[in-house]
């Protein structure tokens, strides 16, 4: 005899339809909901970035595919590797919720919680990493081919050019993810120690971990653990590996420090607790020369750096070839991302999609022969330019953008529109002028 | 070559004659076209804009056509092409989606003759119609193809793909009305110029954008197409549909492809990205480059063949800012280089091996094989010359058969499955390995378990229950008893050699024994270290413990570890998936060293009792002086190699496990992790999936034990819909349900999943074990009476 599973009433298919409905507002919205669903039994949470662009469900699918290859999938970096570059990427633009993020995962997948303390902590390797992020995080144009000669001079730390290219694919993803967040006002919504309504963001209490807080390991090391890590689906769950995780590093590494300085009093012991506190909340350990930001590429155009032509050096003839051929099928992950973000069904003309395009791409030295920039001018409204601009070059967590007037009578998922045509804009900007430096590289 | 030349131009009208050459350009090419009488080319790009005389020796720039003090970007050129009637007329693509015609017989410096600037976006591509005087035809990154006719001031007619950018366009050598385009999503269309509504025919060439298409300049059918997918086809345009006849896979995207005049089945092809080299293919032979050239510092943007009746010149235009002219004389050949020996094993063990007969012609009574021979098919020469065919080899193809019955493996097959290599007291797994490879009608290797536990056992440990079964069912192993340990350690120096000189052949205990009264003279000086005699002896004394008292120190044992009182279950449940290799290893050590902690309290507990039940006790020691492990280090590597040289690499291994710390270090880790790898592969050739991961989880090399943690992805399928479910989450696309729940916990189960044949539930193995233990009755509450064994 046979009973059709599906009808009964587990409390797991109660708990996916609870998620089902909360973002089901319509049928036209059930991919969105499928993909939150598949996202919140892998990761036991659905971040608040997929939730902004939930409204438009086509982009956020291959968004979410390739944010998930680039980060857990095959590739040449390690995992942790991974994160913590995502995390030296977000860290430039002062984004508190990504580095929570990605120092979340980072601990997650086994990542040394040391490094956390800072660049200073973090492998050379990493730290020789650090110069390319800067530049590419706010002025592009100066990516040149002595950098990438750098990286992949050889010695003891060098890189392959497999795992520069990943590297520069992470950069460039979270340099324009910061974009994002930073339009949308994520960072603002995101208070680390409050878990959200419906318990799904960011499943991750840095504060308890850090003050290694002993009654946490005591709590887990009881028989229930295995019972409860086997039902890995509701966050807590998560939660409660990834605080075991961090006590157990912890927990060496403090052994490994008591053997170190045996003789260090109580009081320096202290300190350093409450350093690490400040670990978890001040991204600019992750960065240096915190001074450095966008300048105006046009007035640097004395300075002898030439415009970059897009007929010259394009994604689709030149980027793409080169990307797919040292990390495997990313091109056409990040095609895919290119294509749906311009062929989004949108209220905005394709004349606008293409004058926010190319005037993103024109700020940070990027030309089009074929365009002509008074379009610009007569498209976009001045306070919608500075609002471009500010999201594209100036994405600092610490200010919040000025909505434009021109965007405040449209819809949510207009202006989120927006924010997307600029992430993916600076993406290729990004990737432009590292592939380019990579193929310069290459024929030297 | 000369003749060749001289053959062939005669048909053009002027003779043409040159060598390989090149000369600098101030900037980087994009495109390059030559003049039908094939002495002068045009190179455009960014910054540049020349024409160059072709003459003997050297190119000769012989104007400039980019004049003004600050040219606009209509002198910025994405494509060039010079008209094939009339001398003074070319065309530029802009990249700035202007189409430019140029008149070379104006009086003027500047020659600009008409201007189109009704494409929106960069301009791909121009071609004239190959007859046509004043027809020009563009292809734009805007999507559009425009026919222009330059008596008038606009275009004549205006073609809308439909499909994104268009990269290139080319109109068919033979029929007049009909042109080719290709676009940036894959596909190819074909238009009659005089219907500009729809085309006639459209199709899907590559994945991702078509960059170009050439019409075969003698066949009307065939078009080649290249694309960002690194391949160049050959469509037969001929039929209803279009019919891919050739394929040929590049190394990097396609970016031009140009059939070789006079050569029907050769094209040309060049990079736009990484590959630098121009390569010239026989669409008939799509592996190997028919030739190449390699002179190009840079990419290649330009390729054409001087003069359209001439196969031997290629003039090619770089982003290195050097314009060349190749001669297909002084072209590498690849398949010079290639090696053209194959050989492979076939299924049942035969090897045929496949070489150029001039190698083995030595073998008189060889016939070559059927089929080599052929001829290569001539088509437009006379002549064939024989620097433009492949290179042919003929080969001869032997193939050796092999006896199935000589290398029989089922004792191989059998000694994987019944080996013990863990979860046993070290004494106990040698026994009943012993036990294994006697059955299994292998003395030597029998004896070398044997021996294996008597070096390493701790005297008073060897005792136990290795003996029972030896005296009771082994005839030949109470024979032991006479010899002494003395015997018995050099014999295993003596019969490691005799083996090897002995090579596979049977060895039996015959055999042994003169072997070893004459080692145990040879090494006297081992006598001295030995010492007492009495020791073999009492090794096997306590064999006869009585029953009560085995039991109770056994009974000790388990109360100490715990491993072994758990009972063995024929696999873990879950065991955890360790990314980091050093972990399993730590876990491991652990697992080999405990037998070795049993083996001491084991020692500690029967020192006493041991007088009392010996039965063939010739003399009782009164200290224990025993030799220490490492003492037979030396020996035993010297065996394992022994063994894995004859190929018996199952032996090594097996040692290798059992005798795990004892031995490890003595060998260096390289030859353990080759020892490893190669039983591993053969065990996974006999399909013994469990006995070689059990092998991977017992290594303690670590490029081993990652072994497991390789290719874990499990591809599932919705127990709802039945539809493959994709690699994100345990939610099923279609029905929206979560697959595969566990009947008892109703969560997911991303493990081991059970379920019963008769109705159909299951869930988490040891849920459901649990479950059956306390209730008959499914879980589901389907009232189906569950049976779990």
């Amino acid at each position: 005899m046979i009973i059709c599973t599906n009808k009964m009433e587990y409390p797991l298919r109660t708990q996916c339809q609870r998620v089902h409905k909360q973002v089901m507002v319509n049928g036209e919205k059930e991919r969105v909901s499928l993909l939150f669903m598949k996202a919140l039994v892998s990761r036991g949470s659905v971040d608040a970035v997929s939730q902004q662009m939930a409204s438009h469900p086509q982009y956020l699918e291959s968004f979410l595919r390739t944010q998930h290859y680039i980060l857990h999938m095959d590739g040449p970096l390690p995992l942790p590797y991974r994160h913590y570059i995502a995390i030296m990427a977000a860290a430039r633009h002062h984004c508190n919720y990504l580095v929570y993020l990605h120092s979340a995962q980072f601990l997650r997948v086994g990542g040394d919680p040391l490094w956390l303390q800072g660049l200073e902590a973090a492998p050379p390797r990493l730290r020789l990493l650090d110069h390319i992020n800067k530049v590419l995080a706010h002025q592009p144009w100066l990516t040149a081919c002595s950098h990438i000669q750098t990286l992949l001079k050889s010695g003891e730390q060098c890189w392959s050019l497999a795992e520069l290219v990943q590297a520069v694919v992470i950069l460039a993803h979270c340099h324009s993810l910061c974009s994002f967040v930073f339009g949308c006002d994520t960072d603002s919504d995101f208070v680390p120690l409050s878990k959200s309504p419906n318990g799904t963001p960011p499943s991750f209490c840095p504060f308890d971990a850090a003050n290694g807080n002993t009654n946490v390991p005591q709590l887990l090391a009881t028989p229930s653990e295995h019972i409860t890590r086997r039902r890995s689906l509701d966050s807590s769950c998560d939660m409660v590996c990834l605080k075991e995780r961090i006590q157990k590093s912890q927990e060496e590494r403090e052994k490994r420090e008591e053997r170190l300085l045996q003789t260090q009093t109580l009081q320096q012991t202290d300190m350093e607790e409450e350093e690490e506190m400040i670990f978890f909340t001040d991204p600019t350990r992750f960065i240096t020369d915190p001074d450095l930001c966008y300048q105006e590429f046009a007035r640097r155009e004395e300075d002898h750096f030439q415009v970059f032509r897009v007929q010259d050096y394009s994604w689709e003839d030149h980027g793409f070839s080169l990307v797919n051929r040292l990390y495997s099928d990313i091109g056409h992950l990040l095609d895919d991302r290119f294509r749906s973000v311009t062929t989004l069904p949108s209220m905005h003309s394709p004349d606008l999609k293409r004058a926010i395009w190319n005037y993103i791409h024109c700020v940070l030295g990027i030309r089009y022969d074929d365009y002509d920039y008074g379009e610009v001018n007569q498209l976009l409204a001045q306070d919608l330019k500075l609002y471009i601009k500010a999201v594209a070059c100036f994405p600092d967590a610490t200010k919040t953008p000025v909505c434009p007037l021109s965007l405040a009578p449209l819809k949510t998922s207009e202006r989120i529109h927006v924010n997307l045509l600029i992430m993916e804009a600076r993406l290729q900007a990004e990737l432009l002028y590292a592939l380019r430096a990579i193929t310069q590289y290459m024929i030297a | 070559m000369e003749k060749m030349s001289r053959v062939t131009t005669a048909l053009g009208n002027s003779a043409i004659s040159g060598r390989t050459m090149f000369c600098h350009l101030d900037a980087p090419a994009n495109a390059i076209s030559v003049c039908r009488d094939a002495t002068q080319v045009v190179v455009a790009g960014r910054n540049i804009f020349k024409i160059y005389a072709l003459e003997e020796e050297q190119f000769v720039e012989k104007l400039n056509l980019r004049v003004g003090r600050k040219p606009s970007l209509n002198f910025s050129c994405a494509d060039v092409m010079w008209h094939q009637m009339e001398e003074n007329l070319l065309a530029t693509a802009a990249t700035n989606g202007a189409v430019v015609t140029w008149n070379l017989g104006k009086p003027s410096r500047n020659k600009q003759d008409q201007l189109f600037t009704e494409h929106k976006r960069t301009v791909n591509k121009v071609c004239f119609h190959p007859t046509e005087v004043y027809m020009l035809l563009s292809g734009s990154q805007d999507g559009f193809m425009k026919c222009f006719d330059l008596r008038k001031k606009e275009s004549v007619s205006t073609f809308s793909g439909q499909s994104e950018s268009v990269r290139d366009v080319q109109f068919s050598m033979k029929d007049y009305f009909t042109f080719a385009a290709s676009f940036e999503n894959g596909n190819v269309q074909l238009w009659d110029i005089r219907r500009p509504d729809r085309y006639e025919r459209m199709f899907t060439a590559h994945t991702g954008p078509v960059f170009c298409c050439d019409w075969h300049p003698d066949d009307r059918g065939w078009l080649a197409t290249g694309g960002r997918d690194k391949m160049v086809k050959v469509w037969d345009m001929t039929t209803n549909r279009a019919k891919e006849i050739y394929c040929v896979q590049t190394i990097a995207s396609v970016a031009r492809v140009k059939w070789r005049p006079e050569r029907k089945f050769h094209l040309a092809t060049c990079s736009m990205m990484v590959d630098h080299n121009i390569y010239v293919w026989d669409v008939r032979r799509p592996f190997i480059p028919f030739a190449t050239f390699e002179e190009h510092k840079d990419v290649t943007t330009g390729i054409v063949w001087r003069h359209q009746h001439d196969p031997h010149f290629l003039l090619s235009g770089s982003k290195d800012s050097t314009l060349y002219q190749h001669m297909f004389k002084d072209a590498t050949r690849p398949v010079d280089k290639a090696n053209p020996e194959g050989l492979c094993f076939g299924l049942f063990g035969d090897l045929a091996f496949a070489a150029k007969e001039s190698l083995i012609s030595s073998d008189a009574n060889r016939k070559p094989y059927p089929g080599g021979d052929r001829r290569y098919p001539i088509f437009f020469f006379k002549k064939p010359d024989p620097t433009e065919q492949f290179a042919h080899v003929s080969s001869a193809l032997s193939v050796f058969e092999t006896d199935l019955d000589s290398n029989r493996m089922d004792w191989f097959v059998k000694t994987a499955q019944l080996y013990l290599l863990c979860g046993k007291p070290f004494a106990e797994l040698c026994d009943h390995n012993a036990k294994v490879a006697q059955e299994l009608k292998r003395p030597q290797v029998s004896k070398t378990w044997t021996m294996l536990r008597i070096m390493f056992s701790d005297p008073a440990n060897l005792t136990t229950p290795g003996l029972n079964h030896n005296l009771s069912k082994l005839g030949t192993m109470p024979l032991m008893n006479s010899f002494n340990m003395k015997e018995m350690s050099s014999g295993m120096g003596t019969e490691s050699r005799l083996e090897r000189s002995k090579g596979e052949s049977r060895q039996d205990n015959i055999h042994l024994e003169p072997g070893n009264s004459h080692a145990s003279n040879n090494n006297e000086e081992n006598e001295e270290t030995e010492g007492s005699e009495g020791q073999a002896e009492y090794m096997f004394c306590d064999a006869e413990l009585d029953d009560d008292d085995l039991y109770s120190m056994e009974n000790d044992n388990q109360a100490e570890e715990p491993e072994y009182t758990l009972p063995q279950e024929a696999f873990q449940l879950r065991h955890e998936i360790i990314d980091n290799p050093s972990a399993p290893e730590h876990l491991q050590q652990d697992k080999a060293d405990s037998p070795h902690v049993s083996g001491n309290e084991a020692e500690v507990t029967c020192l006493t009792p041991i007088e009392s039940f010996s039965l063939i006790s010739i003399s009782q020691p009164l200290f224990s002086p025993h030799l220490p492990a490492s003492f037979f280090c030396p020996i035993v590597r010297e065996m394992l190699t022994y063994y894995a040289e004859q190929g018996d690499v199952q032996m090594a291994v097996s040692v290798l496990i059992v005798l795990g710390d004892r031995i490890r270090k003595e060998i260096d880790d390289l030859t353990q992790e080759h020892w490893y790898m190669s039983y591993i592969d053969l065990l996974q050739r006999f399909e013994l999936w469990n006995v070689s991961n059990e092998v991977i989880k017992l290594s303690t090399c670590s490029a081993i034990t990652c072994l497991n943690q390789a290719s874990t992805t499990l591809h599932i399928n919705c127990s709802n819909c039945k539809r493959p479910m994709s690699n994100k989450g345990w939610i099923c696309d279609r029905c929206h349900q979560c697959a595969s729940v566990c009947a008892v916990c109703h969560h997911v189960v991303k493990g081991l999943f059970v379920w019963c044949q008769g109705c159909s539930h299951g869930g988490h193995l040891e849920h459901i074990m649990n479950w059956l233990k306390s209730s008959a009755h499914c879980p589901a509450g389907c009232g189906h009476l569950c049976e779990y064994t």
